[in-house]
């Protein structure tokens, strides 16, 4: 047998204080693939507020941690995108004049990979033998930053298609920002409630029990949109429905068995 | 070339894009509320976008296009005083006169003595951003010559004294009833909703004014340096007719719409029609070169071209030079959230949406319109949709530098970042700040987690939607016990 794909965690900030179900949805279905996961404590942010926001020396400063804290590892995880972005494309235009922490940051950026990318490209899995403890309805939110990845909803989308007791219907304007977009949410909070109210409107009318997102930031700012309106749309990141799948599966093959 | 007699200039003091708007976030409150707005957004713009994507899919490879269209722009660029003396050459070979203007006032002021040298009292306009830019038409009513719009939507927006909010649909702002009004008021006729009938009545009142008019202005889509020709692209035959009818023709383009070869022409018409409208080419490509030549039936007896910089030497000169590539197709506005929800006049200027973002802070520097590149999310579609492939968040992060360097960003806020760096930067502050959250915004919390209200500075979230609270343990918590036990529990 293969020696076990050994998985750094990289759980962005908004995760680690909000969204811990999320962060042990990913460490449980990269085991049940056979990963060895680790989570390196020495971890912070990304830096992505204070490059956004125009103060690039500042993020440099968080990027170098990084940097550090990632070292050795094999794969970083994780189940943020925009930070997944941050890493593969700016931390490389980041240290642009300082060829030393440029390499290092080619290196790491080639190592990085978003939660559905890394399930989907790297460990090719096949989610069909596995299904929901109830039927559900889903539709998905492409996160914005995925753009940044190259990449497409479509992978996503064919994950949940292959678990049983899963549908899944587009909504419309899918690919259209959820208004989150970290500081613009609070600073621009007109326009920001505007998209969050479009966002929410064009899930509900697909009649979903839940949205699915590749990103804390839009989990956080379409389920506070839902949940201010009264939709009862539930807005999940998607390795928790992996997560959730895995578990009653083995739960029901312990049964038969 | 000749050379515009022009007073000394106090450039400093004068900015090179006009304002119409300065209170981007009233604009901006008041037009995220209006629903007739958003529903008028999503009927042409978000439907525009959906066709730019229909039509750029039958391509063979479209990415590929666009990073050549962007390849060539950018060479362009590079060499533009090679390129800009080439196209003069040229149009004059072709019988054209070509003249320079350094700002607004100068192009406008060239305009104006064309017309009265040739005794010309009514100039008809084919759509043109570049002369919204140099607001021709207040220059020529100014200096006693009828200026006439006659693109529909222009026509629409000249007689209801408004300004276009789109680069390409420039009256998306307004429905089939506004538009009535405004014609019953105009035409003095009854009212009517019916777009044919709307459309007729302008296209009757056009067709007499056309043969009337002595000067026609176009804008220039494109000018092809190596033959001197420029190319007007439009939908409507009006751009056509501008060029060809009145007794003189005056092109007007800012500095940076140059391509070197007719043979890259095909490449930018293919993109430029599926970008801005879905289409696979627009109705009307008219590529003009020179004025009418002994023996032929049609065209003007003089040709001017002027090319106008109003500043964008200054952008080539800088680390922007990038965002001089754009062809003014509006795509990045149909594919834009936030465009799509206040719409092109909350951007106080002539160029909405997120190249507007860009281009009216790099026109008139970063003092003016401070909101501009922090009103984006950075979701980037924009950047996906760029024909010419103009990585717009890239130059708004950039412009948002440039505004802490210049201390236009506030002492409040570079204190906010430098403290949160400090927090983040070692694993204890980081921690004692997650700890720090947890237990302050718990507090706010109600039965169910949420958090209807949160303080400033951040109340912002919760004016909008409801706030998730922390979670009980933080994941490194919850990640620690797991690897203790090899049993997950997660407690809410």
């Amino acid at each position: 047998m293969l020696a076990a794909m050994r998985v750094s965690l990289f759980i962005a900030c908004l995760t680690d204080l909000f969204a811990p179900d999320v962060g042990m949805a990913v460490v449980q279905s990269l085991e049940h693939f056979g990963c060895e996961v680790d989570f390196p404590t020495a971890q912070t942010c990304c830096g992505q507020p204070a490059f956004n926001n125009g103060f690039p020396s500042d993020a440099r400063t968080l990027a170098t941690r990084m940097l550090d804290v990632f070292q050795n590892a094999d794969y970083v995880v994780t189940p943020s995108g925009s930070c997944c972005a941050m890493i593969r494309a700016h931390y490389p235009e980041l240290f642009h004049d300082d060829p030393a922490r440029y390499d290092r940051a080619v290196d790491l950026a080639a190592r990085s990979y978003e939660y559905v990318e890394f399930i989907t490209k790297i460990l090719k899995v096949d989610l069909s033998g596995l299904s929901l403890p109830e039927d559900e309805k889903f539709t998905y939110h492409y996160t914005c930053h995925l753009r940044t990845l190259g990449a497409s909803g479509a992978p996503a989308i064919a994950l949940l298609q292959q678990l049983g007791g899963a549908s899944y219907t587009e909504m419309e304007k899918a690919d259209q920002c959820c208004g989150f977009g970290g500081t613009f949410a609070i600073k621009y909070t007109d326009i920001s409630g505007a998209m969050v109210r479009d966002k929410v409107q064009c899930g509900a009318a697909t009649g979903a029990d839940t949205m699915i997102v590749n990103d804390g930031g839009c989990a956080m700012n379409i389920s506070g949109g839902c949940h201010r309106q009264g939709v009862p749309m539930k807005v999940r990141h998607i390795s928790q429905i992996i997560a959730a799948a895995i578990e009653h599966s083995a739960s029901k093959a312990k049964g038969a068995a | 070339m000749t050379e515009a007699v022009v007073e000394p200039q106090s450039s400093r003091t004068r900015l090179s894009l006009p304002v119409f708007r300065s209170d981007f976030m009233a604009d901006a409150h008041e037009a995220s509320a209006d629903q007739r707005l958003q529903t008028a957004m999503d009927n042409s713009v978000t439907k525009r976008d959906m066709g730019r994507k229909t039509t750029l899919a039958e391509l063979p490879d479209p990415n590929a296009l666009r990073e050549l269209a962007g390849q060539i722009k950018r060479h362009t660029l590079d060499h533009l005083d090679y390129y800009l003396e080439l196209l003069e050459a040229n149009v004059k070979k072709q019988g054209g006169q070509v003249h320079f203007a350094v700002d607004s006032r100068q192009a406008n002021q060239l305009i104006v003595e064309i017309a009265k040298r040739t005794g010309s009292k009514l100039v008809v306009k084919s759509k043109s951003m570049v002369s919204e830019e140099t607001e021709l038409n207040e220059a020529l009513t100014e200096a006693g010559i009828e200026p006439l719009e006659t693109d529909l939507g222009e026509f629409i927006l000249q007689v209801d004294h408004d300004h276009p909010t789109h680069l390409v649909m420039p009256v998306v702002h307004k429905n089939a009833a506004d538009i009535g009004h405004i014609f019953e008021r105009y035409f003095k006729t009854d009212f009517t909703d019916d777009a044919q009938v709307l459309a007729e009545m302008a296209r009757v009142h056009l067709r007499h004014r056309f043969n009337e008019a002595d000067l026609g202005v176009s804008g220039v889509n494109f000018a092809v340096a190596e033959t001197g020709s420029i190319v007007v692209c439009c939908n409507e035959g009006n751009g056509r007719m501008c060029v060809s009818r009145p007794r003189i023709h005056v092109a007007l383009m800012g500095m940076e719409k140059l391509i070197p070869a007719l043979d890259d022409l095909p490449i930018f018409l293919k993109l430029l029609a599926r970008s801005a409208s879905g289409q696979s080419l627009t109705q009307y490509s008219s590529i003009v070169s020179g004025p009418r030549r002994p023996g032929e039936v049609d065209g003007p007896e003089e040709f001017h071209l002027i090319i106008m910089d109003n500043g964008r030497s200054r952008i080539l000169a800088g680390e922007y030079r990038d965002t001089l590539r754009c062809i003014r197709c509006g795509a990045c506005l149909n594919s834009c959230p936030i465009y799509r929800k206040v719409g092109g006049r909350t951007y106080g200027s002539v160029y909405p949406g997120p190249i507007g973002a860009l281009l009216t802070p790099l026109f008139n520097g970063l003092e003016q319109h401070k909101h501009l590149p922090h009103a984006s999310s950075l979701c980037g579609a924009c950047f996906e949709a760029c024909p010419v492939k103009i990585d717009i968040p890239k130059f708004l992060i950039m412009l948002r530098g440039d505004q802490v360097k210049a201390h236009i960003t506030p002492w409040t806020e570079r204190t906010i970042f430098k403290l949160w760096t400090v927090g983040l930067r070692f694993g204890w502050t980081y921690r004692l700040s997650q700890i720090a959250q947890r237990i302050g915004m718990r507090l706010l919390k109600d039965k169910q987690g949420w958090i209807k209200n949160l303080p400033p500075p951040v109340n912002g979230w919760t004016k909008q939607r409801d706030f998730p609270a922390p979670a009980k343990e933080d994941f490194r918590t919850v990640y620690k016990r797991y690897r203790q036990n090899q049993k997950p529990s997660v407690r809410r």
